[in-house]
């Protein structure tokens, strides 16, 4: 199996190799190809180790490849440890990375940067792999970093245009912000437990409960907690929850298939799936659990409420996706780690699928993403309506998606939780399933029902998308659809996760749902007695008055409540916030630097200065230059004097 | 009778002219020329008191060797002084500052 699994990670990296680096020769048509079987070997090999791992049930494969480095007794390898969790990664990333290529052929059809793009998605592919196969910290980091650096290049990959060179950048920085702690939380582990390797690092975790650390002097602070806490600084920079969310809305800079690729099904969830691989270091510190519920719901209420707001597509979307990786913090936070892997898991499919929905209808609108300019879509692009459908029940938990088992499990395990903090989280992720239905359903209405706003040559061309655009659409519907139902059982009632996921007794939130579940679709009939289903159903039905009964109505909420909407408009200030803070006050100090430091001392005092000076010195030596003969005769007689003087009276 | 104290006198006082021959001077080259031979001589001035006052005929040899180089750098500083004034069609010392810094 060694074989399959360096097959896993290597596939998509020579097609990457391929289409950048041979991107010219093998023309547009052998980049697609070369990056899509990379990844589709990748998938093919996924399902056999998923077939492997979690079917025939063979033990966690965990083992070396290679071995970087030795330093002072610590081993820098690269290895993976493949299990459960990861197999089930492993499947997420690899199909919904093939669907994207496929339909990214459509999408990126007459782009001049064509192969460039394949090259940078089988690249992200390859790193992300490594990032969910790895058995270290190291390669954790590695992934971490090399999916950072894909997703700078692809936001900016129309690096023509200054708004996407802004937001690349502005990405880039917030992550480093979260990666710092990442780093520095590796650093910590890798002093106090001596080994960056994670079974090492778990088993001896438990030893380290009461170990207690001091970095201010006079304040200790349990290890574990700063660690945890470290660690999900860096989950919080790359899966954007609050206050680090800032950079991906702006990262719908970049094409489409990205937003659904990188932006939504798989990068940001690094963040999530990082947490729950060092869930045996998580369980060790309620704080962090704490920090991590109340963070998780913030982000989750917080910037639904943004999405009513957006008239982009994109951005509408984005903002959902920071509002369900919100609800996946939040059930990290309540222990429940192998329900947070679930809602990525489905949440992977059906925002992939909603973002690559919303792809096709930009292709239809001519790259137009304003849905006020759109309307009535229905007619032209049946297809992309009945898979956005299926996208949007699944987002908001309609019984039966997908999004209903994990959303409504995520719910009622915020209910069960004990841990300070869980009483407000979960009035925020109810509160949420409202807003989420809204949002979700505004967007739907005023792009696919209503007047035709679209001007009339747009009108004429209206149509649906190109096979290779609508076929992942429907691939990715169906799993949008029916994951949920399938894989209920296990993994959210049954033991899926097995040893790779630790949950303390005491934190233990899933028990009361596992008693009283007798399979998914008594679980499906049950649901109907439950209130959050209603209150789905309550944002659908006022986004249906306010959108399509009564569009006037809007337009009065708008009015009625403006102080609200100029709030959610700026965004709750977190953008103007930071621009001038943190942005303003780096530029203002840069300039001080460079005008008092470099131009004043260092130019002006040091360099010109010594310069300057000695050119003042000599000015005045000057003087004593006369070129006449008797004045330097009598300043040898003066000297005479001076010195017969001075022997003399010695 | 003359004190060798006299002849002292008379050499540092022949010196000092020559000194303030040489500074005070600005118009002509030649007088430095001839400040210099005056300085010279009362070097020689000390030598000649000394060698009669010490019984010792050196001071009075040397004497002969100082006047003959005297006369040969005064040819060559003539020479020199000619040259300038063939170059510069002046020999005035408040133009010969080609040395100003």
């Amino acid at each position: 199996m060694k074989t399959v699994y360096i097959l896993i990670v290597l596939a998509p990296l020579i097609g990457s190799i391929f289409a950048g680096l041979f991107g010219k020769r093998i023309g547009r048509s052998g980049a697609h190809w070369s990056a899509i079987i990379g990844v589709a070997v990748s998938f093919i090999l996924s399902m056999v180790v998923f077939k492997n791992i979690v079917i025939d049930n063979s033990a966690p494969f965990n083992g070396t490849i290679y071995t970087w480095m030795v330093s002072d007794g610590i081993h820098f390898e690269i290895g993976f440890l493949i299990d459960r969790l990861t197999a089930l990664m492993l499947m997420v990333v690899t199909f919904v990375s093939l669907m994207v290529h496929i339909y990214t052929v459509g999408y990126m059809h007459d782009d001049p940067g064509y192969q460039r793009f394949f090259s940078y998605t089988a690249l992200f592919t390859f790193a992300m792999l490594m990032l969910v196969m790895s058995n270290n910290f190291m390669q954790l980091f590695f992934g971490w970093e090399a999916v950072g650096l894909v997703s700078y290049l692809l936001i900016g990959f129309w690096f023509k245009k200054e708004s996407a060179i802004f937001a690349n950048l502005k990405a880039f920085i917030v992550n480093r912000v979260g990666d710092f702690g990442f780093l520095l939380g590796i650093a910590a582990v890798l002093m106090y437990f001596n080994s960056l390797d994670y079974s090492d690092v778990f088993n001896a975790a438990p030893l380290m409960k009461n170990v207690t650390i001091e970095i201010f002097p006079g304040h200790a602070w349990s290890l574990m907690t700063v660690i945890c806490l470290l660690l999900f600084l860096g989950a919080m920079g790359k899966s954007a929850q609050m206050p680090l969310h800032v950079w991906l809305p702006d990262s719908m800079e970049g094409p489409t298939p990205i937003s659904a690729l990188i932006h939504a099904a798989t990068m940001v969830t690094a963040g999530i799936f990082m947490v729950a691989r060092m869930s045996p270091l998580y369980e060790l510190s309620e704080t962090a659990l704490s920090v991590i519920l109340i963070i998780g719901a913030m982000t989750a209420f917080f910037m639904g409420l943004l999405g009513l707001v957006q008239n982009d597509i994109k951005r509408v979307v984005a903002y959902s996706t920071l509002s369900q990786l919100g609800y996946m913090t939040v059930a990290l936070g309540a222990s429940a780690y192998g329900l947070a892997i679930f809602h990525l898991m489905t949440h992977a499919f059906f925002k992939a699928l909603l973002f690559l929905a919303a792809g096709s209808v930009i292709i239809a609108m001519h790259h137009d993403q304003d849905i006020r300019n759109m309307g009535g879509l229905k007619k032209y692009m049946p297809i992309t309506y009945w898979t956005s459908l299926i996208g949007s029940l699944a987002l908001i938990g309609f019984p039966g998606t997908s999004g209903f088992f994990s959303k409504d499990a995520i719910i009622e395990a915020v209910d069960e939780s004990h841990i300070f903090g869980a009483d407000i989280a979960y009035i925020a992720v109810l509160a949420g399933v409202f807003i989420t239905a809204l949002y979700t359903f505004r967007m739907f209405f005023i792009v696919f029902h209503g007047k035709e706003r679209m001007d009339s040559h747009t009108r004429e061309h209206l149509k649906e998308s190109p096979a290779v655009v609508w076929v992942p659409l429907v691939l990715l519907a169906i799993p949008s659809l029916a994951i949920g139902i399938m894989t209920a059982g296990s993994i959210l009632f049954g033991d899926y996760f097995g040893g790779s996921i630790v949950v303390l007794e005491n934190h233990e939130v899933l028990q009361h749902i596992i008693e009283e579940y007798k399979g998914s679709v008594s679980f499906l009939l049950h649901s109907m007695e439950d209130f959050t289903v209603w209150i789905a159903l309550a944002g659908v039905a006022t986004a249906w008055l306010l959108y399509v009964k009564r569009p006037d109505l809007a337009g009065a909420v708008k009015e009625r409540f403006s102080f609200i909407y100029n709030i959610l408009m700026r965004k709750y200030g977190f953008d103007d916030f930071y621009q001038t803070f943190f942005v303003g006050g780096s530029r203002r100090i840069g300039r001080m630097f460079w005008k008092t430091g470099d131009m004043g001392a260092i130019d002006g005092i040091m360099v010109n200065g010594t310069a300057n000076m000695i050119g003042w010195i000599s000015g005045k030596l000057r003087y004593m230059q006369s070129g006449y003969l008797y004045h330097y005769a009598f300043t040898m007689i003066l000297g005479l004097v001076g010195l017969i003087t001075f022997f003399v009276l010695m | 009778m003359i004190a060798l104290s006299d002849f002292l006198v008379l050499g540092a006082i022949l010196f000092c002219i020559s000194m303030a021959g040489i500074f005070l001077n600005r118009k002509n080259i030649i007088i430095i020329l001839m400040s210099i031979e005056l300085m010279l001589l009362a070097v020689n001035m000390n030598f000649v008191a000394f060698s009669h006052y010490l019984n010792d005929t050196a001071g009075q040899i040397f004497v002969f060797f100082i006047l003959t180089v005297a006369a040969a750098e005064a040819a060559i500083g003539l020479a020199i002084l000619v040259l300038v004034f063939r170059n510069r069609r002046t020999i005035n010392v408040s133009n010969m500052d080609a040395l100003k810094g």
